[in-house]
């Protein structure tokens, strides 16, 4: 910012954070190679980027390899039960509208336990950033097959294959109408920023998906998609206002046919045929829409997937506050007592 | 006042209990209610039990369909809402089947004869019309035309016939109120206000009470009125409250004297709903709800405010609780101010909904893994839930602990009159919070630690997120003394679950010490919690005219327990512990004073106790 103005104040105050200052003096526990590292790593230094005190931030998790997170964070954080993470964010961010708060989670824990909740978070709109480390498998509880396991999968649970169908995370967000949905993944940490960083400017609910892998239970099980051999071909990144360009030589897009989306040649294929990513679209058909785009009929869609503003929950719920006390007044101790039907005995 | 052409006979009572039972469609409650409001606005004592069915519209006409309210009212102080009543007004033949054995032998039955069709009797299961055979030979019968009264008396009014019949209550509201003299305009004035909207409604309600008072009045079938006069209650002013009421408001007063917002997650279950509705209403003071997608939402919602500064409260009855446990451990290891409501209803599982137990006491006290211990207390009377909810928030915020509200679906629905506190002279609710710490560097100047304690109450500092210098990280994994990190080390989870323990303990030191009414020591004790208090308190009042050897003490402080208890039980040869379960307290009395010569009486049938059931069981006690 240059003008000949002096910067508000407020603003010359704010603290210039690096990562260091966003890593706790507790040792990390996770395996050696484990995604999450990549994940941590990367929340910190993008938080560094902004000057929000960090005294603001509050981690919140549930249970499982990632529900760790919270412990690594030198911010304010909440290691709570399995599942319920978004209910403890839920109302803290009530209580105090003004923290940012963030929460972890897996693919057993937001999909599994904790899927009734994870729903309500998301239709509420209430303004936490939820990000869940999808790697197909329960790894602290060393390695059974997860909602988000292909069917087939050979876990110590599942010996002769799982006979469940997989859930599709995002599927069950836009089924939700969350209002900001993301997919990006442990190996792309430029990618992971910045999807953080949209995810933190986004005002609501806001779901990330990362595409982790689990070096011990469950290696390479996003490979087909993400191995660096397929990626160009099987990974779409999503660009607001452009078409789904992928391929090695970026020569492919996207059309829809009918309900269908179709791989076409971008040479061969006139322009106004082409699929161009829409974020900010209100309905929610758009993104489900994406959300249907699987390997191996499809290349998978990463980025932003859907970024629409309407209000969230924790400020509705300040403004009825606001509105009873303007109609009402400030509660009165002697009227809440006193107010109704009452008689004296002298 | 009214005048009646035929000179009638006044006869004084000290105390009358009536009993209204219809149909769930025929307004019994509402009926009852105001009933009830005319009683306080008249000057009487009185108390109320309302009992109704879980199902919101059970087949008319049918056994499971009865909907009833008792209600006895009094020129003295009265704790109880009396065993059997001295009149039943019973709108239709079921109404009559379930209620006639809960009438005083001699007692009056008023009965809407146009009811006592052969349908209606064979819906609730007569074999004979209990009009015609003996059924009722040992009361005062009263057979009304209800139904036809207040159609007549509605004729030129133009409301529907199905409005015309749901007047019928008013009609029967009408015939007590000159039953008993009393003034029919506050409910005039209710039925005003209610149905502002819909004159003709008005009208029809008003006549149809008017023509019930009018009718008693005339007809030669009523010789007698009673007049029950003014209760010699304590000077002060005085409202009708119910026992959620007393709950919504005194937990509202509570953290307005803390200066804090009050959260409540809720999700919505018998009896424990309407604390949620009244919360709901009062926004303007400070009250954020929460109506989350389900009872472990509820809770999570309540611990993540709670960690966010407001005082955050969950509450549902015993199968929420069950739902809870997990998350109320949670609190507990985390050391969080949470306040949970438990409003007990019949159980193990769904059991009875709308009926009253004292079922979940060990369940507070254990129903977790691990040792967790929580700080327990349980209001007396509904009014009392006023003050305990002061008390909960008091020792929450001050022990930085979970505290349970054990409540009573028949403390939640009962009413009586309350006398209203003195707000100045109201306990004082002082938090504080650690303030922040200057920042270098990334970090603060000196280390924060979460879990250093208190060195007198053992409670751990309420440090707020958005502070400055305070960031720490709380959790469910074992903690180490101090600093709140994981800690697998043996010694150092010993000591914090002794710590844990020790900090509930010494509240003890905090709470009014066990009071006995009586003599201080001798042969019996009745030691009575939660609501049985009034129906002890009754009984021995009964008792001690002639026995002078009966002491009640009662307990409203379950964990910890006043600290003389030990102390006041050993006085006694017996104690009787008359409790709605199979003998928890009982268990727990036992367990932890075993010298002591504890028995039980106990009773699980959805009911209150009457107050002759413990009289009895005293008189045998004694022998």
């Amino acid at each position: 910012m240059s003008s000949t103005k002096a910067a508000p104040k407020k603003e010359m105050k704010q603290p210039v954070y690096r990562k260091q200052d966003f890593v706790s003096d507790q040792e990390v526990r996770w395996c050696p190679g484990c995604g999450d590292y990549a994940i941590l790593a990367t929340m910190q230094r993008t938080l560094a980027k902004f000057d929000t005190p960090k005294e603001k931030y509050v981690f919140v998790s549930g249970i499982g390899c990632s529900s760790r997170f919270p412990y690594y964070m030198k911010t304010y954080g909440f290691h709570t039960i399995h599942g319920r993470a978004p209910t403890f964010a839920t109302g803290l961010k009530c209580a105090n509208p003004d923290l940012s708060v963030w929460m972890i989670t897996g693919d057993g824990d937001g999909l599994s336990i904790g899927g009734n909740h994870l729903i309500h978070a998301l239709r509420r709109n209430i303004d936490i950033k939820i990000v869940l480390v999808n790697n197909r498998i329960y790894g602290l509880t060393k390695g059974q097959y997860s909602p988000t396991s292909e069917t087939g999968k050979v876990t110590k649970s599942s010996p002769m294959g799982s006979i469940e169908n997989p859930i599709n995370a995002l599927c069950l967000a836009i089924a939700s109408e969350a209002t900001f949905i993301a997919r990006t993944l442990d190996n792309a940490p430029a990618h992971m920023a910045q999807i953080f960083e949209q995810a933190r400017n986004h005002k609501g609910s806001a779901f990330i998906e990362i595409y982790q892998n689990c070096l011990i239970f469950n290696d390479k099980t996003h490979e087909p998609v993400t191995g660096r051999d397929k990626r160009d071909d099987r990974m779409v990144f999503l660009e607001d206002g452009k078409p789904l360009v992928f391929g090695k030589d970026q020569d492919k897009a996207i059309k829809i046919n009918g309900l269908q989306p179709e791989i076409v040649n971008l040479k061969d294929a006139k322009p106004e045929e082409l699929l161009i990513h829409d974020e900010k679209n209100p309905e929610p058909n758009y993104a489900y829409f994406l959300t249907q785009m699987e390997y191996p009929e499809m290349p998978v869609p990463f980025g932003v997937f859907r970024a629409y503003q309407r209000p969230t929950y924790d400020t509705l719920m300040e403004d009825q506050v606001k509105a009873a006390k303007e109609k009402l007044g400030q509660g009165d101790l002697e009227k809440l007592v006193y107010g109704k039907d009452t008689w004296t005995v002298k | 006042m009214l005048t009646s052409e035929n000179p009638k006979i006044i006869q004084q009572k000290n105390a009358i209990t009536v009993r209204f039972a219809g149909d769930s469609g025929d307004g019994m409650q509402l009926t009852g209610d105001q009933f009830t409001d005319t009683a306080a606005l008249m000057g009487n004592d009185f108390a109320t039990l309302p009992d109704y069915p879980a199902e919101i519209r059970a087949p008319a006409g049918t056994l499971p369909g009865v909907s009833s309210f008792q209600i006895q009212f009094s020129d003295s102080i009265i704790f109880t809402p009396g065993d059997l009543s001295d009149v039943l007004i019973a709108m239709n033949p079921a109404a009559l089947k379930i209620n006639t054995a809960l009438v005083k032998k001699g007692g009056t039955v008023i009965i809407n004869e146009d009811t006592f069709t052969e349908l209606n009797l064979k819906k609730a299961g007569c074999k004979t019309n209990p009009l015609t055979d003996s059924t009722l030979k040992d009361f005062q019968v009263h057979q009304i035309a209800l139904s036809e009264l207040t159609k007549n008396a509605l004729k030129d009014h133009g409301l529907k016939p199905i409005e015309v019949e749901r007047c019928k209550n008013f009609f029967a509201l009408g015939v007590m109120f000159w039953l008993y003299q009393r003034s029919m305009d506050h409910t005039i004035d209710w039925i005003e206000k209610k149905f502002k909207k819909r004159p003709e409604i008005v009208k029809g309600n008003v006549a149809a009470l008017k023509a019930g008072f009018y009718f008693a009045d005339i007809t030669e079938a009523f010789s007698t009125q009673y007049e029950v006069k003014k209760a010699k209650l304590e000077k002060g002013t005085y409202r009708k409250i119910t026992g959620n009421e007393a709950t919504a408001i005194g937990f509202i007063t509570a953290a307005n004297l803390a200066k804090k917002t009050l959260f409540y997650g809720s999700y919505p279950i018998t009896p424990a709903t309407n604390i949620l509705h009244d919360l709901a209403r009062y926004k303007n003071y400070d009250v954020k709800t929460f109506q989350a997608e389900d009872e472990i939402a509820a809770i999570g919602s309540a611990i993540g405010a709670a960690f966010g500064g407001a005082i955050g409260m969950t509450g549902t009855s015993g199968p929420g609780m069950c739902l809870k446990s997990e998350a109320l451990g949670l609190a507990i290891m985390t050391e969080l101010p949470l306040i949970v409501i438990n409003v007990q209803r019949g159980g193990p599982s769904t059991g009875m909904p709308t009926k009253t137990e004292q079922t979940d006491l060990l369940q507070m006290m254990f129903g977790r893994n691990g040792e967790s211990p929580v700080a327990i207390v349980a209001p007396s009377t509904p009014s009392d839930c006023f003050d305990m909810a002061i008390e909960t928030v008091r020792i929450a915020t001050k022990y930085m602990t979970p505290v349970i509200f054990l409540s009573e679906g028949n403390l939640a629905n009962a009413s009586e009159p309350w006398k209203l506190p003195d707000l100045k002279k109201l306990p004082k609710i002082t938090i504080k919070h650690p303030a922040g710490k200057k920042v270098h560097n990334g970090d603060p100047e000196e280390t924060f630690l979460p879990y250093e304690r208190d060195p007198k109450t053992l409670a751990r500092p309420w440090a707020l997120p958005g502070t400055p210098g305070l960031e720490h990280r709380i959790g469910g994994l074992s903690k180490a003394d101090k600093t709140g990190n994981v800690s697998y080390d043996p010694e150092n989870n010993q000591k914090m679950i002794n710590l844990r323990a020790e900090k509930i303990e010494r509240i003890a030191d905090d709470i009014p010490e066990l009071e006995v009414r009586g003599p201080q020591s001798g042969k019996l004790l009745v030691l009575s919690w939660g609501g049985t208090y009034g129906p002890v308190y009754q009984a021995i009042d009964n008792i001690t005219s002639k026995e002078k050897n009966v002491a009640q003490a009662h307990l409203k402080y379950i964990n910890p327990f006043p600290k003389n208890l030990g102390s006041v039980l050993k006085k006694f040869d017996t104690v009787l512990i008359p409790e709605l379960n199979m003998g928890q307290l009982l268990f727990l009395i036992r367990a932890k004073f075993p010298g002591v010569n504890a028995i039980g009486l106990n009773k699980v049938q959805g009911q209150p106790f009457k107050v002759d059931e413990i009289e009895s069981k005293i008189k045998e006690s004694l022998k």
